[in-house]
């Protein structure tokens, strides 16, 4: 049986000397992306704005005006729709609710519901949720402090385990995703809300994961090859790795895509998130990364190279020089 | 590398066996178990699969401030009164979180503040601290403010009681297996799956239940005077909106004759002439006798049922109630009566408590949830499958076997910590078998390069294995430390999620690599193949 391969055996694409344009689309892309958010903004959901949040399924594809209106004669303040799934179902985003007592947003709850019942028959709710101000800003809080943990302490991670070089490409990457992703929500509009900061962090420790791969070959090409140039290793190495770096990015797709398609409304926000940091992520593993190391000025034999390290190679002679 | 005796080949399927057994009771259902002479462990559905309410409720600490002044007031009045000598002291004020009065003697200072420390634990209360602090201001004015240790021990104490009691009426209202646990320092997260009317639990959580007879102050009764509040010294006016004067203010006396502490049971029952629902209660032994002896005294006289401050009604005592039974009655429906009797069968809440924060998900939508969740799953195992088995042949084998044993194995770990399954714990399911699959990607892409490099069949495997074990361990420290950290930070369905991930992790590592190595190895050393297609 003949085997599959994505990649062809030998590849030798040079991907250093592209680094220029990479660098320039990588930051052109940016740009792009903080300038999208600040203008744009983020569509932020009741985890972190407050407030209360109720999807209704309707018997039928409901007319949004119509459902608008009898939500606004409620004087409950500004309802923002948003369809969701299926044609039929829609979800509801109000404001915080004045005089915060939790009465209050239960009394809210109900009267749309009875109102909705009654102008739709039909229609019931499928979830609600309401946060309070003070909920959602410990919430935000969290989130933030969970990413620049994660940026960090892999960081740190990436540093204590190579060259301080390593470390600071590896974060440089990391932030690159993360204005990607972001960028990617105040394109898209999706909602921005708990669950993203999840699926932020796990394209963090994905994309790492890429890099980790990427910087260990490195690493022990500059061992075996102790004479070879420096870019010559790492496109050296980006290559001999790319047929793993492109079957795992594809089979993560494959079972992504799959949850994206079958998996339901209520996660496509996340998948979607997912499925654009693996991309974004090995993009950034490729050309981002790995190419800033030479611009950090990454050594062929740094100092503490030589001293076998924990999990390192110890007989680095015994492969011949690469044939073909 | 590839020598595996035979008491490791066995050890390595039989904890594979056993994980993947522990799953086995999730996929039962629950009535086939029940007879089983022990109870398996099953892995539990969070509420955005199974349906149910998330509730977080966060304790009102000024409330639980304003008590224990309002506790601490009684005491002062009763112990300067009933001691000897007796201490003359004029109003006490409790404005701005303190208390002050003044001595009409300033001679007594000393001996008043021998008494103030007696009732506020002296120099030293059980946390070695002083709950209050006591200051003379112009030699006579006494004022005593709370300290903060003190505070902290009552919300502590407080906190404990409150979820004891949420925990009785959640029970009251039998829901299947409610989660409650105490979060931070005033914080109580309910969950209850499956619940239908989540604003039931809502209004009973809400309802604090303080039960209290009081006085009917017949002195006040200028409307104009209610309205503002005012009332004479020694009482206080209550909001009464079942009034039938129309004010739906009372004037009450402050001291309260007799409280809910003393209930031994309330139930909801229906009025023996009009019909109306109504709320029975009948007091232990020590209330029923308090409840004879004061009615006795105050024949003909009105009394107030108070609810959480305010009068639910205010009957006459038309003669001795000595069986220690009484009847609230209050324009009730069914359905509240009934609140108000579990609520105060249950206990008074020590501190009110406000729902912060919730979620609820219809049954329906968890349905759904579970059953896209299920198919994802499934075709992304079927796809990664695929894919694996045309790129390796044989060695993609060895690699999806793995990776359908790590499903099981994930959720028989997920059991045996009765962990809970929540939707984007799927998502990390989805996940984890791409990322699986990962290390046996990193493993076989290294073996077809030593192959390249023109190495053995035996060398290139065990090289492979070797050289791509180190990637592999750094590369799951990475996913773990992003996964350890949602765990810690994040809430509820992140936690889920990270669970699932910190699991994946684990074993994927060893059905990943040490469980194919393992198979690729007995092949090796059955067949000897000079070549491999890989």
């Amino acid at each position: 049986m003949r085997l599959l391969k994505i990649v062809p055996d030998h590849t030798n694409i040079d991907f250093v000397s592209l680094r220029g344009w990479a660098f320039g689309l990588t930051l052109l892309l940016s740009l792009l992306a903080v300038g999208l958010t600040g203008v744009k903004g983020l569509n932020f959901g009741v985890d972190f704005v407050g407030g209360l949040m109720i999807e209704e399924k309707f018997a039928s594809p409901p007319d949004q005006d119509k459902v608008r209106s009898v939500v606004d004669s409620l004087g409950v303040g500004e309802a923002a729709l948003q369809q969701q799934g299926g044609p039929q179902t829609l979800v509801i985003r109000l404001p915080v609710q004045e005089g915060a007592d939790e009465g209050a947003t239960n009394a809210v709850v109900k009267k749309v519901e009875t109102a909705l019942g009654q102008a739709f028959p039909g229609a019931t709710f499928s979830r609600y949720s309401t946060v309070s101000g003070k909920v959602s800003g410990e919430l935000i809080r969290n989130g933030v402090l969970a990413v620049v943990l994660a940026v960090l302490g892999i960081g740190l991670f990436a540093i204590v385990r190579f060259e301080w070089q390593f470390g600071v490409s590896t974060i440089v990457a990391i932030v690159h995703d993360l204005l990607m992703t972001v960028g990617f929500f105040a394109l898209t509009q999706f909602e921005f809300d708990l669950n993203i900061v999840a699926a932020v962090l796990t394209i963090i420790g994905y994309s790492i994961n890429d890099k980790i791969v990427i910087d260990d070959r490195i690493r022990e090409n500059m061992r075996r090859y102790r004479k070879m140039e420096m870019r010559e290793i790492i496109n050296l190495s980006v290559n001999e790795t790319l047929p793993r770096t492109v079957m795992t990015s594809v089979t993560i797709l494959l079972a992504l895509v799959a949850m994206l398609a079958l998996g339901g409304h209520v996660l496509r926000g996340f998948t979607a998130a997912m499925i654009l940091g693996i991309v974004v992520g090995t993009y950034s593993s490729i050309y981002v990364s790995s190419s800033l190391l030479i611009t950090l000025g990454l050594r062929a034999e740094p100092e503490g190279i030589d001293k076998p390290r924990r999990g390192g190679v110890d007989n680095a002679e015994r492969v011949g020089p690469r044939e073909g | 590398m590839l020598d595996f005796p035979r008491w490791k080949v066995a050890s390595i399927w039989a904890v594979l066996a056993v994980l993947c057994a522990l799953a086995i009771p999730t996929f039962l259902p629950e009535s086939m178990t029940a007879n089983w002479p022990f109870q398996p462990s099953r892995v539990n559905k969070g509420l955005d699969l199974a349906g149910g309410s998330y509730l977080m409720l966060e304790a009102d600490t000024q409330d639980l401030a304003n008590t224990r002044i309002e506790a601490l007031r009684e005491q002062i009045q009763g112990t300067m009164r009933n001691g000897t000598p007796r201490i003359l002291i004029g109003d006490i004020s409790t404005r701005n979180n303190q208390i002050s009065f003044m001595l009409r003697d300033p001679s007594q200072v000393d001996a008043a503040r021998e008494r103030l420390l007696g009732i506020t634990g002296g120099g030293a209360g059980m946390t070695g601290q002083r709950e209050w602090d006591i200051q003379v201001v112009d030699s006579s004015r006494f004022v005593l403010s709370p300290t903060q240790a003190g505070m902290n021990e009552a919300i502590k104490t407080a906190m404990e009681d409150a979820t004891d009691v949420v925990r009785r009426r959640i029970d009251e209202l039998g829901t299947r297996e409610p989660t409650i646990v105490r979060q931070g320092d005033n914080r109580i997260l309910v969950q209850v799956p499956g619940l239908q009317n989540p604003q039931a639990l809502k209004d009973l959580l809400g309802k604090t239940a303080r039960l209290e007879f009081k006085l009917v102050d017949t002195t006040a009764t200028n409307p104009a005077d209610l309205v503002k509040g005012i009332a004479p010294i020694g009482s206080q006016v209550l909001p009464y909106p079942g009034n039938p004067s129309g004010i739906p203010f009372i004037a009450v006396k402050r001291s309260v004759i007799i409280s809910g502490d003393q209930l031994a049971d309330s139930r909801q029952a229906f009025d023996q002439q009009t019909n109306q629902p109504n709320v029975q209660i009948t007091f232990n032994a020590v209330g029923g006798n308090r409840f004879a002896r004061v009615t006795q005294q105050n024949t003909g006289k009105p009394f107030a049922m108070i609810v959480d401050n305010k009068v639910i009604s205010a009957p006459n005592i038309n003669e001795p109630i000595l069986g220690g039974n009484a009847v609230i009655n209050g324009g009730f429906t069914v359905e509240s009566a009934n609140q108000l009797a579990i609520a105060l069968r249950s206990g008074k809440l020590p501190v009110a408590l406000k729902v912060i924060e919730e979620s609820t998900v219809g049954p329906d939508l968890g349905a759904d949830s579970i059953r896209a969740g299920i198919l994802a799953c499934s075709v992304a195992v079927a796809l990664v499958i695929a894919f694996m088995f045309v790129t390796y042949g044989r060695f993609g084998l060895y690699a999806n076997l793995a990776v359908v044993i790590n499903v099981f194995v994930i959720l028989g770990v997920l059991a045996l910590i009765k962990g809970t399954l929540t939707l984007p714990g799927i998502a990390g399911f989805v996940l984890t078998i791409g990322t699986a699959v990962d290390a046996n990607v990193l493993i076989n892409e290294r073996i077809r390069e030593e192959r390249r490099r023109g190495r053995s069949v035996v060398q290139a495997v065990e090289l492979g294995y070797k050289e791509a074990s180190r990637t592999i361990f750094e590369a799951n420290m990475t996913h773990a430390i992003s996964g350890i950290i949602m765990f810690i930070l994040g809430s509820g369905p992140v936690k889920g999620f990270a669970v699932v991930l910190l699991i994946g992790i684990v074993t994927s590592v060893f059905t990943a690599v040490t469980f194919t190595r393992m198979l690729v190895a007995q092949w090796i050393r059955r067949e000897k193949p000079k070549t491999i297609n890989i």
